[in-house]
């Protein structure tokens, strides 16, 4: 287990240092520059250059790279260059408001995938069981962002019952100690906060989930109807279980665990997907920052943005790990 | 002696080409007693057996026939009252132990399942009971077993669980399907000589389904002999031993190793009589369709 655990973490210290390499490059080869963003009108070559040598700019690139990498390993992500900010504070600020967006998506894809799922399995014999895997296609074939504007044409457009932009009504007095609004609002029974909160997630949230549930959904549904076919399946029906018994209690525990693995891997892209999403929905999330960040060319933004996805996906991953063993006693026993 | 399980008739087709299944086929099955459903690979045992059960597949249509189970017919009867009488008064021990239990699933959950649903025990009480029916298949430290998960079983063991599960809520009829031909030959013999304690003990009745005469010479008392979906010797295991009718009858004994006499050696069946099997058949679905 120790060794397991050390070798994952070693594994997770190569790869950040990949990504640490690779978007340290990438951001140099690519167009643009980040002091030219921010100079105004009739700044002389002089100015340029002393702004370029405050923000390093001027090294050589390799001694840039070592720089910035040994202030990372103090803890120092460097300052943002269009904001002027610490860009761990401002990582740190950011960051609750996509965990709470992507765990709210993941959560109601779950379900929503699950239940399709067990549906469509109940009803396999029957004809309402293709309108369902119709339905499902739809959810697949529909990526993130498409979603959200069918959303802001349908619910706030067209009926506009849910508001566009944002996390919060600016005019609710909002003095949450954390960043994690909802689960603070609600831990502190401001019920009325978090309603206004779950109102503006709600979209967003259905953009992100929607395809996710699609493939749950396909996945689940492929694995439990695998597993209904199972002799032990027609044991417990001889015992006299009820369909949907069999479906919950004896085809579920061997269907989650593939499905489970499968999640993991979807739920990094639905991460990726919180950058256009939040974006479209003004949510102040890490992703919506990351747009800005690449329009300003802010190198030391952009990169603790990507080196905060990195973690994220190099976290989910060892999670999904161990679900995979949790649910499966073959392996939780070695 | 009254029939527990009253087969009449049933008739069964393959969904996709229409080819017969099963043939006209009616058997009983008395109280207490233990009848053998004898044929060669495909002809239809399982098939009957799934058909009493309530698990065959869609692909297998029955076409004519009743099931008679204490009077009710398991054909006609809704789905949910079926399910309900199967659970509670039927019950399988499979041929595969190594498929036929939940590889997700504690041993003493999968044992105390009909238990917990038939017999309305809780859960503490149902746990005492399976542990007391693992000690009596003859399994060593059920405490352990009862915690642990099929991967950790070995064959027999697992079948002597599935022995156990299948005796839990005291079945007035039980199925079992060739429950030995996946085991060595060993373990075989104790769990045919452990169904037949535990038969005995509770006076359940048994449809046994194999393929082997020596297993039905042993603990049969009645017998079935089906060639093709048609049946074509049926009586006590005695006159079928001693006084076959059927040609076929008479090939199979010579050609399965003689329990009586070890060394008389095997037989191979004649074609002529595997022709004349087909030509009864040819004949029969002839009278059917013509
Ligand atoms: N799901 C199905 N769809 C169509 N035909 C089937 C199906 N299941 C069984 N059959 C056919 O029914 C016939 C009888 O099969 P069955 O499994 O009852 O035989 P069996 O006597 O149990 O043989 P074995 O000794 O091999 O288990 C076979 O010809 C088989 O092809
Ligand atoms: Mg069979």
């Amino acid at each position: 287990m120790i060794g397991l655990i050390t070798k994952r973490a070693g594994m997770a210290a190569v790869t950040l240092f990949g990504v640490a390499v690779v978007v340290f490059g990438l951001l140099r080869v690519a167009p643009g520059d980040p002091i030219a963003m921010m100079i105004g009108p009739g700044a002389t070559a002089d100015d340029i250059l002393r702004l370029r040598a405050s923000y390093g700019l001027d090294q050589p690139l390799i001694n840039q790279f070592w720089i910035w990498l040994g202030s990372l390993l103090q803890g120092d992500f460097g300052t943002s260059i269009s904001r002027r900010i610490d860009v761990g504070q401002l990582l740190l600020e950011r960051l609750p408001a996509t965990i709470e967006l992507a765990l709210m998506a993941l959560l109601v894809s779950m379900v929503l995938g699950g239940f399709i799922a067990i549906i469509g399995t109940l009803w396999r014999r029957h004809w309402a069981s293709g309108a369902i895997d119709g339905v499902n296609g739809v959810l697949l074939a529909i990526p993130e962002f498409v979603w959200a504007l069918a959303l802001v044409l349908a619910l706030g457009v067209a009926f506009p019952v849910l508001p566009l932009s944002g996390r919060i009504n600016p005019s609710l007095t909002t003095d949450f100690r954390t960043g994690f609004s909802l689960l603070e609002s609600l831990l502190i029974f401001r019920f009325d906060l978090a309603a206004d909160l779950a109102r503006h997630m709600t979209m967003p949230v259905l953009a992100l989930a929607l395809p996710l549930a699609g493939i749950i959904a396909r996945v689940l549904r492929e694995a439990l109807s695998e597993a209904m076919m199972q002799d032990y399946v027609t044991l417990a029906r001889v015992k006299g279980m009820s369909e949907l018994r069999l479906i919950l209690f004896e085809a579920m525990r061997n269907a989650i665990g593939p499905t489970l693995a499968l999640t993991g891997v979807q739920f990094t892209f639905l991460i990726g997907g919180t950058v256009i999403v939040e974006k479209i929905f003004s949510y102040p999330g890490l992703g919506n920052m990351a747009i800005d960040a690449v329009v300003n060319r802010d190198f030391p933004l952009i990169q603790g943005l990507v080196l905060m996805f990195g973690v994220i996906f190099i976290l989910i991953n060892l999670l999904v790990d161990f679900a995979v063993v949790a649910f499966n006693p073959r392996l939780r026993h070695g | 002696m009254s029939a527990l399980l009253s087969i009449e008739n049933l008739s069964a087709v393959s969904r996709r080409d229409g080819k017969p299944i099963l043939r006209d086929v009616s058997l009983q099955v008395e109280s207490g007693t233990i009848h053998g459903l004898v044929g060669e690979s495909g002809a239809g045992k399982s098939t009957i057996s799934k058909i009493v059960l309530g698990i065959v597949s869609g692909g297998v249509v029955v076409t004519a026939g009743r099931v008679m189970l204490d009077g009710k017919d398991l054909v006609q009867i809704p789905e949910r009252d079926k399910r309900i009488l199967i659970g509670s008064q039927l019950a399988l021990i499979p041929q595969d132990p190594l498929t036929a239990l939940n590889p997700g699933r504690h041993i003493g959950d999968q044992l105390t399942d009909s238990l917990r649903m038939w017999k309305g025990f809780n859960r503490k009480a149902a746990w005492a009971r399976a542990l007391e029916l693992l000690d009596h298949v003859a399994i060593r430290d059920p405490a352990r077993v009862m915690d642990q998960f099929p991967h950790h079983l070995s064959g027999g063991m697992r079948q002597r669980v599935l022995i156990a599960a299948a005796f839990a809520i005291e079945p007035k009829l039980l199925i079992a399907d060739e429950p030995t031909t996946a085991l060595d030959a060993t373990v075989q013999k104790q769990v045919l000589q452990l169904l037949k304690r535990l038969q005995a003990e509770h006076g359940t009745s048994v449809v046994f389904v194999t393929h082997d005469l020596g297993v039905v010479a042993q603990i049969c008392d009645d017998v079935t002999l089906l060639f093709q979906g048609k049946v074509m010797e049926q009586g006590t295991a005695a006159t079928i031993f001693n006084a076959p009718r059927h040609a076929y009858t008479r090939a199979l004994l010579a050609a399965s190793p003689r329990y009586d006499n070890p060394a008389a050696g095997l037989n191979p069946i004649d074609d002529a009589v595997i022709a004349a099997c087909y030509a009864q058949i040819q004949q029969f679905d002839g009278v059917q369709h013509g």
